[in-house]
């Protein structure tokens, strides 16, 4: 499946990528849900009524203390709502334990929150356990996370928890999410705890994956850039868990719907806008290409006749791994450099690219497909010309 | 599939990818390696020092009854099962204890127990044995409940801070998974806490091995007999002998906490 996914053109559309999946989710219906806190004047909830349709990625976003976090705990009664109704799938969640009601949902916090005791392995295999799979079936299920959420199994599921990078501990925070195949996957800003350039693999990675795995997917954060990206629909809440808008992104940094809107979603919102467009959607460059021990000279040759002063080089499967100048080219053959080139996916944003192109001397970024695969690289004035394309249209 | 999942090497994260990964998840540095391997060794040629010093010195009538190697053992062994018996009672009675201060509406009340059993450590050791005695009578369980109380406070303690310092949103990731607040407890909040409650442990084998030196007074029996009698007939070789016994028994003991602590230590933390 991955396989055919690399070799996808890469003009293609979405919608038709997504047709390919079936929705897994489940909707969730939040009506009049109220939690008060004893000996708080006002509720940290007042009364929200919210529909998160299934299948999608739905990002409660709002300044803190707005009561975005307990409204996303109520829906595991993590925290238990005062009143009001909040039902999965038509079915209310008060009907059954709360145990069995969380082994349906999958949770992720921030940093994954991965028991040190316990390996890798057994972090992921703690709900199929609760739920009483057999051996086989959790050893399988483990390892298949894994490769799914980009970690090698064979390296990586013996591995304690503190043997890991913090990137690597949020990807098995996710896969430990969705180890039981949950319906609705609840995500409590699950990216706040790395670095910029993971965050921003880990965001690509998360909507890979949601575009195989199709769930309902509750996220919370504070960072409205996040909530553009990840979000088919931006919930903003102003204190008391009042909704301000609960709209698509486009909507949102269109349309905003008040005052309150315009001022959370800031300043430079056109920039914003950057962060409405994929990578994908803009033509990209494709230099000439080198194979990891290819001949220097023949490498050389190719580049020269078809004017470009720099080569893309893959390893063996079709992966990038550096990006040298022609100059840089020394020795006999190409050879796989010890530092790592800092790629970006096809599904990031125009923002992410930019941010990447700035800090490369090429200016440009490559740009990977599913399972890290070269599809090409984005050059700055492809993205301008696109700004501009995108302007003009908005004109007529 | 299967073949495409053999080809995928992990993404590794561009910026924070780990130093050398280590396969083992328990670290033995150096310090730890040396406070294994000193004290037993030192217990060793100190005993051996003993054995020939009681095999060649000159000795009277009272001194070779007292250290004769029957009576010697017999109260060693005596000593150990006192140590052994209020130790274990000492954790079955102070970590459930601890456990319950922990949890629902006797958190509130924990600072107060805590408090209340310090307090009770600052009591010295023969009054409270003695006064024990007095009430329940003379023998070995009166010393065990004493030096059982007397050891109470140290588990309960580092229990109560273990459990309070296992971070609250594991506890939280742990609910949110869908395990009861029992499996979180037992797989989760004991484990994490387990090596501040070996460390209370220890202290309380520590305490208890050197305080059973006092259930002699109340005919408990131990290695406190050899130095009582010492005492009362004046002979400073036997108060001497009787002290370097009741110390190299200290030493095995706290050795014995020692490498209990790092059997109990879970892995990868």
């Amino acid at each position: 499946m991955s396989t055919e996914h690399a070799m996808e053109p890469t003009s293609e559309e979405p919608p038709a990528e997504e047709a390919q999946s079936q929705v897994s989710g489940a909707e969730i219906v939040l009506e009049d849900v109220v939690k008060q806190y004893p000996g708080q004047a006002s509720p940290a909830v007042e009364s929200l009524s919210l529909t998160i349709p299934a299948g999608e990625i739905v990002m409660f976003v709002g300044p803190s203390g707005c009561g975005k976090t307990t409204s996303l705990k109520m829906i595991n009664r993590l925290i238990e709502p005062t009143s009001g109704t909040i039902r999965i799938d038509g079915e209310d969640a008060r009907g059954q334990s709360e145990n069995a009601l969380r082994r349906k949902i999958g949770y992720v916090i921030q940093g994954g929150s991965l028991f040190p005791h316990l390996t890798v392995a057994k972090n992921i295999a703690i709900v199929p356990k609760l739920l009483g799979w057999d051996t086989r079936r959790v050893q399988e299920r483990i390892d298949e996370l894994l490769d799914l959420v980009g970690l090698e199994p064979a390296k990586y599921r013996d591995r304690y928890p503190r043997e890991l990078s913090g990137g690597q501990q949020q990807r098995v925070g996710v896969a430990r999410g969705l180890a039981a195949d949950p319906p609705v996957l609840l995500m409590d800003e699950p990216f706040g705890a790395v670095d910029p350039i993971t965050r921003q693999r880990l965001q690509d990675e998360l909507l890979s994956i949601q575009r195989e795995l199709r769930k309902t997917i509750v996220c919370v954060t504070h960072d409205i850039d996040e909530a553009i990206k990840l979000g088919d629909r931006i919930l903003i809440l102003k204190e008391g868990a009042r909704i301000a808008q609960y709209d698509s992104p486009e909507a949102v940094l269109g349309a905003p719907a008040d005052e309150f809107v315009e001022d959370f979603v800031g300043s430079g919102s056109s920039l914003k806008q950057l962060s409405l467009v994929r990578v994908s959607e803009v033509e990209l460059h494709r230099p000439v290409t080198a194979t990891v021990g290819e001949k220097v000279g023949d490498v050389r040759r190719r580049a020269e006749a078809a004017g470009e002063r720099s080569v893309v080089v893959l390893d063996s499967r079709g992966r990038p791994v550096s990006w040298p100048w022609l100059r840089q080219l020394k020795g006999d053959s190409v050879v796989e450099p010890a530092d790592e080139l800092i790629t970006i996916d096809q599904r990031a944003t125009l923002n992410d690219a930019l941010d990447t192109m700035l800090s490369s001397s090429h200016g440009g970024a490559v740009v990977t497909g599913d399972r890290d695969q070269y599809l090409g690289v984005v050059v700055f004035d492809a993205v301008t010309d696109h700004i501009r394309s995108l302007e003009e249209q908005a004109d007529e | 599939m299967s073949d495409t999942v053999a080809n995928v090497d992990p993404a590794p994260d561009a910026a924070d990818a780990p130093g050398a990964p280590k396969k083992s998840g328990r670290r033995l540095d150096g310090e730890t390696v040396l406070m294994l391997v000193v004290p037993p060794v030192l217990v060793l040629l100190t005993f051996a020092g003993y054995v020939v010093w009681r095999q060649t010195a000159d000795l009277t009538g009272a001194e070779l009854e007292q250290l004769a190697w029957p009576l010697v053992v017999d109260l060693i062994q005596r000593h150990v099962s006192l140590t052994l018996v209020s130790s274990a009672l000492v954790v079955l009675i102070a970590v459930p204890l601890g456990i319950g201060l922990t949890r629902g509406p006797l958190r509130r009340i924990s600072p107060l127990v805590v408090g209340v059993a310090n307090a009770g450590q600052g009591a010295p050791s023969i009054g409270l044995i003695v006064l024990l005695a007095i009430w329940l009578g003379y023998g070995f369980w009166t010393a065990v409940i004493s030096l059982t109380l007397y050891g109470i406070l140290p588990v309960l303690r580092n229990t109560v801070t273990g459990l309070q310092g296992v971070d609250p949103t594991l506890v939280e990731a742990g609910r949110g998974l869908g395990m009861s607040s029992a499996a979180v407890l037992l797989r989760v909040e004991l484990p994490l806490a387990l090596p501040v409650i070996m460390a209370g442990v220890r202290t309380a084998l520590v305490l208890v091995v050197g305080t059973a030196t006092l259930a002699t007074f109340i005919n408990g029996g131990g290695l406190g007999a050899i130095i009582q009698t010492g005492i009362s007939l004046f002979l400073p070789s036997l108060i001497v002998a009787g002290a370097v016994l009741v110390a190299l028994l200290a030493l095995l003991i706290e050795w014995l906490g020692r490498v209990l602590e790092l059997v109990a230590r879970p892995k990868g933390v």
